[in-house]
């Protein structure tokens, strides 16, 4: 049996030739999409907004009645602007509803709010069946926004310390700008396309950290380890070696990573859909990054391949001299 | 590498059983089948946004518990000052700025005085509770210590939890979780809840029972101004008892409260046709209940809840046999509701819903029947992919990815974790990464026998320059989903424990069982090229 090949045998492919048009555009990239998070901002979810979202299913009707329910809910008391889309289903809906400045200081307003709107709901539609209801006081919705921001810092840099001491001190900094860019790309997707910032997202990027991470040290390895074997090699050269060599494990496992993860985001639930959706883009900026950022950077940090041999320190030659073996 | 001791092979083969065989009753049970009791039966919990319920995060309102603090101190200090003999007397007491203060008329009392409050400014003895200072000779100012009042909360969550289990239990749900989490806040879960509505209006009351005497001194437009007389207190009416928008006055010491009943049944008077509940005083509630009514007869008194007036009769005769009615236009509902928040006993203090999370059971079943079928086809896919590009190799990772899951699901089953939706897309994660220790041996034996290693050298040096990268990215990824679950909350942990067992699980069958199935195979037919 003929077994498939992805990747032919032998490939050389320049990747390091365009390294500093790919770095820049890079670059353009990480500030743009901070651009879009502060100036488009990001559509937060109830968990880091606060307030209201609830789903529900118009059991006797083939379409939900989105611009009636927009129109009936906004009229609701210290309801804002509600966000009522389909969700799933003809006959489904998510109704979001944002915390009013009036529920400052005020943490039962949060409950308050979803008994008005769930009672006018039970009220209004006599088939409405409501599945979910999430309901974020604003106390709450800071603490986790806190959280958010700590867990994603933490793990960066926890991760990129234990690069550091696993490699060279280059290969961690090279594996956190990676990650950065990674981190910053989604969340310019998320600002640029308004899609619901919720909890979920934050699991799908610390699991994007993850990932692309694999890449990233899979082709570190490599570098390593063709470091200490061609020792007079230029490091463009090695680097360009090294990523061709893995280049057939890159593409198999971003391949199987993919095709575990479409079914889901196709066929599986609605409410996973941002999260599968994120970690999916992660996986292509995840595996880019690794290539076109973390490994060049090793050329400007100036790894040599004395990186990995011991080096002779200070003590080391005064002993040396002092026994006259200098 | 061929030699796999006997040992080794037994241990391998004893660990994946075991896990495989514990995830059983989670399978047999999804599938519909009984397991059969004599049989332990580990089994994965799935999470309340899976198995339908209503998760909700209260919070006490702490500075209540200040202010109740203050006013049990107020009382301490009359008592003890009153039965003193010979008596000390005092004045202008007050409880402003979360202190008590008051005027000693003599200053020569102050240390009688002192004596009195000392075992009650210790506590318990081993924390002082309150500070005790004497300014300008005769005013004492009594501040309650940070510890004091840590303590004091503390003992307040500890029985609001105790309530608000006695509550739920009432309302016969199955196994609801209440937990205290951090200081002032209690985490509620109850799977399969049909209303959660009814759950939080039982939760949302205190249930704090008061008697108080109505103020027949007071002017009565001075008590619609909101004007309290000296010793006496505003309270409104509350909602629905036809006296809305209006107040009374009552007398702010000397009243009983409602923390001494043994028993509170909803009923219906049968002379006024009214809902009503009917509580039973303990023995000491009924002797003060009886000296009040004794000492009052022909006075009107108010039953507060929560700090709003429900009815204010008169006391017709003396009440001695520790029974007595409330009555307050009730619907039979909050006849009811009011009669189990009284048996379970009130909440020390008041609390909120600032998170809930409510899912309906037929949304979970639709969420776990959706990821099912994803998670079918994605394995479906990578399994082809495997064996398509890695023959022979493939299968042996195919069969790892399978064990692997089933192994995942039995250790979820053992440690009792929960499985929750974010968990479903941890498990497709799981399935699509774990591939990728065998990807890197088998693209590593492929470089191997490319540069012209021979068979069993070529698998050898496969397994042992791929493992280094294998661990280092596991770690990694165990860093990172091990700092999730420690911020994330509730679903989003789910995620992270499943990503995290994963990672064990992958790397023990991406690594040594795939190796023993490869030695094996090479031991037995000794191949001399492989198709990979």
């Amino acid at each position: 049996m003929r077994l498939l090949k992805l990747v032919p045998a032998d490939t050389n492919i320049k990747f390091l030739k365009l390294r500093v048009p790919f770095f820049f555009a890079s670059v353009l990239l990480v500030a743009a999409s901070w651009g879009l998070v502060f100036f488009n901002g990001l559509n937060l979810g109830v968990d880091f907004a606060g307030g209201q979202e609830i789903q529900a299913t118009f059991t006797d009707s083939a379409e939900a009645p989105v611009p009636e329910l927009r129109e009936s809910i906004g009229a609701i008391e210290g309801v804002g602007d509600p966000v009522v889309q389909r969700f799933g289903e003809a006959n489904q809906v998510s109704i979001r509803v944002k915390l009013p400045p009036e529920a400052e200081g005020n943490p039962a307003f949060a409950d308050e709010l979803t008994t008005r709107i769930t009672g006018a709901l039970e009220a209004g539609y006599d088939d409405i069946q409501i599945d979910a209801v999430n309901s974020v006081s604003g106390k709450v919705s800071g603490e986790f926004r806190q959280d958010a921001i700590l867990a994603l810092l933490a793990a960066m840099v926890a991760v990129a310390l234990y690069i550091w001491i696993r490699f060279e001190w280059q290969f961690g900094a090279g594996a956190l700008f990676a990650l950065f860019h990674d981190v910053s790309l989604t969340l310019g997707l998320f600002a640029l396309f308004q899609l619901e910032f919720s909890l979920q997202i934050i699991a799908a990027i610390l699991a994007i950290i993850g990932y692309s991470l694999n890449d990233t040290i899979v082709v570190f390895d490599r570098i390593r380890e063709n470091l200490k074997k061609y020792r007079k090699m230029q490091l463009p050269e090695l680097l360009d070696l090294s990523i061709n060599e893995t280049l057939a494990r890159t593409v198999m496992t971003s391949l199987t990573l993919l095709v575990a993860l479409l079914p889901l985001l196709l066929f599986g639930p609605a409410s996973l859909f941002g999260l599968v959706a994120a970690i999916t883009f992660g996986l292509f900026v995840g595996t880019y990054s690794s290539v076109y950022l973390a490994a060049p950077i090793l050329i400007w940090l100036g790894v040599t391949s004395n990186s990995f041999v011991p080096q002779e320190s200070e003590a080391d030659r005064q002993e040396k001299i002092a026994r006259g073996e200098a | 590498m061929l030699d796999f001791p006997l040992w080794k092979k037994l241990m391998l083969w004893g660990i994946t059983l075991a896990a495989v065989i514990a995830a059983l009753p989670s399978l047999t049970n999804s599938a519909g089948i009984d397991w059969p009791d004599e049989l332990p039966d580990p089994m994965v919990n799935l999470g309340l946004d899976l198995a339908g319920g209503s998760h909700l995060l209260l919070e006490a309102e702490v500075r209540e518990i200040g202010a109740q603090q203050l006013e049990n101190m107020e009382e301490t200090v009359r008592r003890e000052m009153r039965g003193a003999t010979p008596r000390i007397r005092i004045g202008d007491i007050s409880t402003r700025d979360g202190q008590l203060s008051f005027i000693l008329s003599e200053a020569a009392d102050i240390d009688r005085a002192r004596g009195l409050l000392e075992p009650y400014i210790m506590g318990d003895g081993l924390t002082r509770e309150w500070d005790l200072e004497v300014v300008d000779t005769q005013r004492m100012v009594l501040t309650p210590t940070e510890q004091g009042l840590e303590a004091r909360i503390d003992d307040a969550m500890e029985s609001a939890t105790e309530v608000v289990r006695r509550r739920i239990d009432d309302l016969g749900t199955r196994e609801p979780t209440i937990i205290r989490q951090g200081d002032t806040r209690i985490v509620v879960q109850v799977p399969g809840l049909e209303d959660p509505d009814a759950l939080k209006d039982l939760l949302g009351q205190t249930a704090q029972l008061e008697f108080k005497l109505v103020d027949k001194d007071a002017l009565p437009s001075n008590v619609q101004a909101g004007i309290a007389p000296p010793g006496s207190q505003i309270v409104p009416y509350a909602p629905g008892t036809g006296f809305e928008g209006q107040f009374e006055a009552v007398e702010r010491l000397g009243g009983i409260r409602g923390d001494s009943l043994t028993n509170a049944q909803a009923g219906v008077d049968p002379q006024t046709n009214e809902n009503v509940v009917d509580i039973t005083f303990d023995a000491q509630g009924g002797a003060r209940f009886a000296k009040l009514s004794t000492e009052n007869v022909g006075e009107r008194f108010a039953i507060i809840l929560d700090g709003e007036v429900i009815s204010a009769p008169y006391f017709r005769e003396r009440i001695l046999g520790g029974r007595a009615q409330i009555s307050g236009s009730f619907t039979a509902e909050s006849a009811n509701n009011l009669a189990i928040s009284l048996r379970s006993g009130a909440l020390p203090v008041p609390l909120t819903v600032i998170e809930e999370r409510t899912v309906g059971p037929d949304l979970g079943a639709d969420s776990i029947r959706r990821g099912m079928i994803a998670m079918l086809i994605g394995s479906l896919a990578v399994i082809a992919l495997m064996m398509a590009t890695y023959g022979r190799f493939g299968v042996y990772a195919t069969i790892a990815l399978v064990f692997n899951v089933a192994m995942l699901l039995g250790i979820m089953a053992v440690l009792n974790t929960t499985l929750t939706l974010p968990g479903i897309a941890g498990f497709v994660l799981t399935v699509g990464a774990a591939v990728d220790a065998n990807v890197l041996i088998n693209e590593r034996i492929r470089e191997e026998r490319k540069r012209g290693r021979k068979v069993v050298t070529a698998v050898e040096t496969g397994y042992k320059e791929a493992s280094r990268a294998i661990y280092d990215a596991n770690i990694t990824n165990f860093i990172s989903a091990v700092l999730l679950g420690l911020f994330g909350s509730g679903p989003i942990r789910g995620f992270a424990v499943v990503l995290i067992l994963g990672l064990f699980t992958s790397v023990f069958t991406a690594l040594p069982l795939t190796r023993m199935w490869v030695a094996g195979w090479l031991r037995k037919t000794r191949p001399a090229d492989l198709n990979i």
